[in-house]
Order: C-alpha cells, then sequence, then structure tokens
C-alpha cells in the first residue's frame, strides 16, 4: 500500500494583504509538480468513501488515477461525465462537507484536496483551447426553453443540445451565468471561467435571449405554445431582509444588490462604468454564508478601512466554505459571533450604526444546532457607514404568480419529483435554487442533469 | 439591439425616443415600465412606457437629462442602438370607471401620466389634468393631454406660461370646491407627488403616485428599489409598485434614498461633460488640420 502522505499539498495564493485591495483570483490553483504530489496522496481505495460525498457521484479515485498517470484529458473527461462545470465547482463546492468531509484520510489526516485537484484537470484543459465540440446528433425536431442561465440553466441546456434538442435560453439580466456572474465575485470565480461555459453552451447550438423575463416579457403558458418542453432555472433571487426599525436607510443593502452592483455591473471601476456603489470606510456585514464572505471581503477591495461579520451563532456553525472563512479571516474581516441586530440607526436618511444584542448558546433547535438565545440588556452599538444584509434568500414568485398550475411550497419553492424534476405542470420541469432555496452550484448542475434525461424522455415518448 | 427610430425634442431637458423592443411591445400595458441600458459599462435606468404599438413592435420612452447616463442616451441618434432594454415590467395601471379623477403631472412625469389619462378617458371617467412645470420651456404634451382632459389647467412655477403656481394649488381649489373626486394620479418629481399626497390626504380621496426609484434588476432580486411604507412595512416598488397608495409611503425616507449617490453621480457627471469637450476639441483640432493639410 501507498505510503501516507499527513498534509496536503499548499495551494499558492497572493498574500492577503496585497489581495484584499485588489480583485484578482486569490488562489492560483496547482501546477503540474503540485497536482502529482497531491494525486499521489490518494489511496485509490477499493470501495471510495469520497464518492458517496459527492452529489454527483464522480468517480474520484479514477480521475485521481488519471492525473497519476499524467492523462489529463481522461482525467477530465471522466469528471464530465457527471459534472458539467469542473472550472467552477472545483473552486466554489462545500468540498469539506461532501466528497472531502468523507475521505479515508480525514479521520486522522488531512484529506486528499479533491477540489483543488479537480481544478487542476479543467484549468488544464482550458489551456488547451476551446473546447472540441461533440458530434452532435441529427435535429430531433423538438424544442425546449430554458428560464435561466445559471448553473442549472447552462448544463441542461447543454445536455439537451447533445441530444439533438434544439433550445433557448432565455434570461432576466443582461448576461448570462446566473449567481455565478452577479454574485459570486471575480476574485473567487473568475468571469472569464464562467464566459467559457456560456460559449460552449453556445457552440452547442444553444441560443441565449437575454432581456427576457419569463412571466413579464412571456409566460410559461406562452412559452409552452412554442416550445415542446420549459425548464425553470430562475434561481432563488428574492433577497431576505430583518424586518428590523431602519432597515432602509441609505446604505442598508442586501447582499444581492451590493454584490450586483460590484460584480455584474462593475461599480469597483465607478466612474468608468455608470454604476455607483457606497464605498464605505466601516462596512458590516450581516450574516455567515458564502454570500456573507464574498461581500465582507468586497468591501475591503472596494477600499473599506473595516470589515465587521456580524453572526448570530458560532464560527463553527458558519454555513460557508472553510476556505472562505479562513481567507475572510487572513484578510483582516472580524468577526462579531453570537451577536444578534436588532435596528439600523441613521442620520439624514443614512445610516451610522447598527444595534445588536449578544446571545448565548440555549437548547438544539430544529436544525441541531444550539440555538442562540438574545441576553436581555446586552445592547451594543457598531459604527459603519455601509450595511450588508446576507440572511438568505428564497424564489422570486414572479413566475409561481404568472403560472397558476405550478405547485409552490410554503418558501415560496417550486415542487417537483427528485427523480424527474418534473412539476406539476404538464411540460414544465425545475432544477437549482428554485426549487431549493438558495443551495449550491453543484446541487443545481446535478438537477439539471437529472431533468435533462428527464425531459428528453418526454420529448421521445410524449407521456408525463 | 433596440434601434431608435425616431427622436423628438419634447423641452429643454425632455427628450422622446420610439425604440424597437417587439417583445416588450407586444406585452407593454400603461402604467408599467422598462430598464434600459446605454452600452456596455451603462447603468440600469428605469423608465416609464410612455406609448407603445405592438403591431408596429415599438415602444415610446420618454426621458429628463439630469446626470450622466441620460445626458449620453440624449446624444443618440435615429439608427443608434441602446445595449439593453427589459420589460414590462411592475403591475399595469388598474383602469375603470371610477367616475371623476384628477391627474396631476410635473415636468417630465407629463409623459408617464398620458397613457393612463387617455385609458381612464376611453373607459367612460371624467377627467380633469393639471400640468405644471419650472418654466415654460420645459412643458411639452399639453395639447395630447387636451385632447383626453375634460378640464385641463397648466402651470408654471416662474409664471412664464399658464398660472403661476404649484400644481398642489389648483389640485386643492378642486377639492374644495367640487365633490365626487374619485381618485387622484400623481406622477412628477417625487417632492411634487409628496406635496400631492398631503394636499389630498384632508379630503380622503385616494391617492395613486407613479415611483420611479433607483433600480438595478426590476425583478425583485435586489431590493434596491424598497420604500417604506407607513405601518412600517417594505414594498419593492419593481415588482409591488410602480403605483402606490401616496398616503401610506413615507416621502423623507424616499427622497434621502433617491439622493443616496448624489455626489457621485455629480462627479460623473463632470467628468463626462469635460470628456465631451476635449473630444469636441480634438474633433475641431483635426478638422482644422485637414482645412490646412
Ligand atoms: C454570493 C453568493 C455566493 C455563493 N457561493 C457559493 C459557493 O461558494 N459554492 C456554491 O456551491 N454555491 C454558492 N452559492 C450558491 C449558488 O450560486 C447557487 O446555488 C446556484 O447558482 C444556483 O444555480 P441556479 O442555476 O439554480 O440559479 P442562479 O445561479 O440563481 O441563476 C438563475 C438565473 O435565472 C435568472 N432569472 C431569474 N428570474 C428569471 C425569470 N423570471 N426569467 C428569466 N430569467 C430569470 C437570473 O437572473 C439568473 O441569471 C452562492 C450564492 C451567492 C448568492
Ligand atoms: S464536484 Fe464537488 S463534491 Fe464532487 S468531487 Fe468535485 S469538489 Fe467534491
Ligand atoms: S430593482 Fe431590484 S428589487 Fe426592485
Amino acid at each position: 500500500m501507498a505510503k501516507i502522505i499527513p498534509t496536503r499539498t499548499p495551494m499558492r495564493e497572493q498574500e492577503a494583504h496585497v489581495r484584499a485591495r485588489n480583485y484578482e483570483e486569490v488562489t492560483y490553483g496547482y501546477n503540474i509538480e503540485e497536482a502529482l504530489a497531491e494525486a499521489a496522496r490518494c489511496l485509490d481505495c477499493a470501495k471510495p468513501t469520497c464518492m458517496p460525498g459527492c452529489p454527483v457521484k464522480i468517480d474520484i479515485p479514477g480521475f485521481i488515477r488519471h492525473i497519476r498517470e499524467g492523462n489529463y484529458q481522461a482525467a477530465v473527461d471522466l469528471i464530465k461525465q457527471t459534472n458539467a462545470l469542473p472550472a467552477i465547482t472545483g473552486r466554489v463546492c462545500p468540498q469539506e462537507t461532501q466528497c472531502e468531509g468523507v475521505c479515508v484520510l480525514t479521520k486522522k489526516y488531512e484529506p486528499v484536496a479533491i477540489g483543488r485537484l479537480e481544478r487542476f484537470v479543467a484549468d488544464w484543459e482550458a489551456q488547451q483551447g476551446p473546447p472540441p465540440l461533440p458530434e452532435l446528433p441529427p435535429p430531433s425536431g423538438k424544442k425546449v426553453a430554458v428560464a435561466g442561465s445559471g448553473p442549472a440553466g447552462l448544463t441542461v441546456a447543454a445536455d439537451l443540445a447533445r441530444m439533438g434538442h434544439k433550445v433557448t435560453i432565455f434570461e432576466a439580466l443582461h448576461e448570462a451565468g446566473g449567481v455565478l456572474v452577479y454574485g459570486i465575485p471575480e476574485f473567487r470565480l473568475p468571469k472569464a471561467i464562467v464566459k467559457r461555459e456560456v460559449d460552449y453552451v453556445r457552440a452547442l447550438g444553444v441560443e441565449i435571449v437575454t432581456d427576457f423575463i419569463v412571466g413579464n416579457t412571456a409566460t410559461v403558458d406562452e412559452l409552452l405554445q412554442e416550445y415542446d418542453a420549459v425548464f425553470l432555472g430562475v434561481g432563488a433571487g428574492l433577497p431576505w431582509f430583518l424586518g428590523i426599525p431602519g432597515e432602509n436607510l441609505g446604505g442598508v443593502y442586501s447582499a444581492n444588490e451590493y454584490l450586483t452592483r460590484a460584480n455584474l455591473m462593475r461599480a469597483y471601476r465607478f466612474p468608468e462604468y455608470d454604476t455607483p456603489i457606497a464605498m464605505g470606510e466601516r462596512v458590516v456585514t450581516i450574516g455567515g454564508g458564502n454570500t456573507a464572505m464574498d461581500a465582507a471581503r468586497t468591501a475591503l477591495r472596494l477600499g473599506a478601512k473595516e470589515s465587521i461579520i456580524v453572526y448570530r451563532r458560532s464560527r463553527a456553525e458558519m454555513p460557508a466554505r472553510q476556505e472562505e472563512i479562513h481567507h475572510a479571516e487572513q484578510e483582516g474581516v472580524q468577526f462579531y459571533f453570537l451577536t444578534t441586530p436588532v435596528a439600523f440607526h441613521g442620520q439624514n436618511g443614512r445610516v451610522t450604526s447598527l444595534e445588536c444584542l449578544k446571545n448565548e448558546l440555549g437548547e438544539p433547535d430544529a436544525s441541531g444546532r444550539r440555538r442562540p438565545v438574545p441576553v436581555p440588556n446586552s445592547n451594543f452599538h457598531i459604527e459603519a457607514d455601509v450595511m450588508v444584509i446576507a440572511i438568505g434568500q428564497s424564489p422570486s414568485p414572479i413566475i409561481a404568480k404568472t403560472t397558476p398550475e405550478l405547485a409552490t411550497a410554503r418558501n415560496g419553492t417550486v415542487v417537483v419529483d427528485p427523480k424527474t424534476m418534473k412539476t406539476s405542470k404538464r411540460g414544465v420541469f425545475a432544477g437549482g435554487d428554485i426549487i431549493t432555496g438558495g443551495a449550491t452550484v453543484i446541487l443545481a448542475m446535478g438537477q439539471a442533469k437529472t431533468a435533462a434525461l428527464a425531459i428528453d424522455e418526454y420529448l421521445r415518448t410524449g407521456t408525463w | 439591439m433596440y434601434e431608435i427610430l425616431h427622436k423628438q425634442v419634447l423641452s429643454a431637458t425632455v427628450k422622446l425616443m420610439v425604440v424597437r423592443a417587439p417583445l416588450v411591445a407586444r406585452k407593454a400595458k400603461a402604467g408599467q415600465f422598462v430598464i434600459v441600458r446605454n452600452d456596455e459599462r451603462g447603468e440600469r435606468i428605469p423608465l416609464t412606457i410612455a406609448d407603445f404599438d405592438a403591431e408596429q413592435g415599438t415602444i415610446t420612452i420618454i426621458f429628463q437629462e439630469v446626470g450622466k447616463s441620460t445626458a449620453q442616451m440624449g446624444q443618440f441618434q435615429v439608427g443608434d442602438c441602446f445595449a439593453n432594454v427589459v420589460g414590462p415590467l411592475g403591475h399595469p395601471t388598474e383602469i375603470e370607471n371610477y367616475g371623476k379623477v384628477v391627474m396631476v403631472g410635473g415636468g417630465v412625469g407629463i409623459a408617464p401620466l398620458f397613457p393612463i389619462t387617455r385609458a381612464l378617458k376611453q373607459a367612460g371617467n371624467h377627467v380633469i389634468s393639471i400640468i405644471g412645470a419650472r418654466n415654460r420651456s420645459l412643458l411639452f404634451w399639453e395639447d395630447r393631454m387636451r385632447t383626453y382632459s375634460d378640464e385641463l389647467i397648466v402651470c408654471t412655477d416662474d409664471g412664464s406660461y399658464g398660472r403661476k403656481a404649484l400644481v398642489t394649488e389648483p389640485l386643492k381649489e378642486i377639492l374644495q370646491t367640487q365633490a365626487g373626486i374619485a381618485r387622484v394620479w400623481a406622477i412628477g418629481p417625487a417632492i411634487m407627488m409628496k406635496f400631492v399626497a398631503a394636499a389630498t390626504e384632508p379630503f380622503g380621496v385616494p391617492t395613486i403616485v407613479s415611483l420611479n426609484t433607483i433600480m438595478i434588476d426590476g425583478t425583485g432580486m435586489c431590493g434596491g428599489c424598497r420604500v417604506t411604507f407607513g405601518d412600517g412595512g417594505s414594498q419593492f416598488v419593481c415588482v409591488d409598485g410602480p403605483e402606490f397608495d401616496a398616503h401610506k409611503v413615507d416621502w423623507n425616507l424616499l427622497l434621502e434614498r433617491m439622493s443616496f449617490y448624489r455626489e457621485q453621480e455629480q462627479r460623473a457627471y463632470e467628468q463626462w461633460k469635460q470628456h465631451q469637450c476635449r473630444l469636441e476639441q480634438a474633433a475641431q483640432t483635426i478638422e482644422r488640420q485637414a482645412a490646412h493639410g
């Protein structure tokens, strides 16, 4: 058996104090030597424990074996059998709770850096030039409309195009990519990578129509008159607010607005780009997920002297990827744990401070985590001129409101049969954050793959 | 691309454009709006659909040049294209026969008020309209408004045309002297709508305003357009509006939110004007050199 190498090969990254002021990608990714060193750590288990941890069941030891043999193209091809977007998921998957969390090495040592290896082969492939186009089957004569161009929409479109169907993606914004372009910042996921995926989908013959809001520009029923099936991949775009006093003061943003201004609208290059953003001296972000980390780190890059995260539970409960929390700490983001906001205060319509209560940990709640309980009279103020609310989001009601037969759950998510992604409405499928609420890229991608198979079957058989 | 088919100067700062946007035109209704982006670096600007023609596949937008983006838009000529036009957004106006209604339009707000006025008139309402602007050169569409109004009052702040008054003055007189005003619509600068709301409130006349807050997506995704209501709750102008009960809006907070980026916007506008100047000088130099050469 191979000798165990206890620690993983480090990934080179920009120094924290330098990168906190620029928009370039934080990490550089492995070079070939580093990838080979890391690949050598995989024990190539007979019964790999990592695979069940991957939501799309990538043959992990298999692709790592190909890397060890220097067969990078074979490695990517194997991954792409179940994961269409490895350059993206290799960067943004919460590996510590998925594949790497259940790697056999994890109990005693550091797990194999599966995500970094996945990224390595995907980036290697990108360097070889545009991806070769598969030979497409003869046109089936069937047409599918896809609403939304996030990971779910792009994946279902690519799969259906490869099956010979004519696909049109309708995207509400002026650029394709969903959260990958408007939410996740450039320093974590370079937009060139997303563009490459979008270009590939176009090269497969998929038409992408931007400036088209399904529900407004045309309803689902109107699309069904022209298309044989519709896939809804419109994500969970409705931001939650806290519902506390002062929330509508100037300088209080939802994370969606803050990140959309900075990323999609390039407000960090104002006035060269036309969209402004408040360049706070001190910025407070409320929340503990990836979105909160992205906002707090964006604030530093926009020039904030201090960036503070307020989270109602403790560090261990933060849902963000470990790597993002670690990077945020390195860059100097400060954390106020066990803290609950109760009011925003301001002057002349602009926010100046956040009033908070301190929490203690009480009994476990429905999620199994200990419930944060506010301590009476523990009020204190955090002064800041920009506040960002990053506490979650649910699907926008636009499509549900304009599609009467579409069943939704109480939280606004669209109800589907998880085996086929069929909704309650004939000919309409859904996947991604619209059915789960804010989740992950890999889940959205996986559901889209399931949907593509079911859509293909429906198009061929006509049975629902 | 969204081609400009027709351009018209309505007043010193207000321009009208007819734009090819067939998908929007097909679905548009009075009271709805679009979001427009000038070019690849542009911001997303909400503008009311002032008119639309489903058969021709066109919509009419009207805008006032108040900053860099709208000034740049004003320089676009017939044949030029906007990078993006998306819509229709928001709820359409609820058109019914209410009886007697008063329509109040200020400045560029006369443009979005017009299709609502026309629809209300066609639905059988008795329409009294009041339109106003700072001065004569900023006033437009008196003729159009007259066509669909049973009575029309025109005012200017400086008295250069029509009655020298703010639009709220004739409005108050009408409310005092005429019984049975069923509804008031007011569209114009936020400050005007605030005062219209204050004027009609004592009379208990339902008053509808169309808000034009700062927006990004226009689909409920960013919350940047949100406004506070009397009971402390929030609404998103883009999806819950753009029309609201004027008596419930927290006007002071709305005005403050709308001016949040004023400094940055002014800086961008100044820089752009300087840049335009330099471009013009450069063009003149080249022309001179060509003439001499
Ligand atoms: C800031 C941020 C950071 C994140 N970080 C991570 C991370 O590190 N790792 C991870 O795995 N996940 C992360 N996520 C979650 C992940 O991005 C989402 O789970 C994923 O993008 C969902 O994909 P989707 O295709 O369902 O929807 P989206 O990516 O949301 O795409 C939906 C698209 O549909 C469009 N749309 C909406 N309504 C309409 C309509 N009516 N008509 C037409 N188009 C419409 C939207 O404009 C959008 O482009 C993050 C999310 C955010 C917001
Ligand atoms: S897709 Fe995500 S979970 Fe699956 S192997 Fe790659 S990094 Fe791990
Ligand atoms: S404009 Fe973004 S939510 Fe209204």
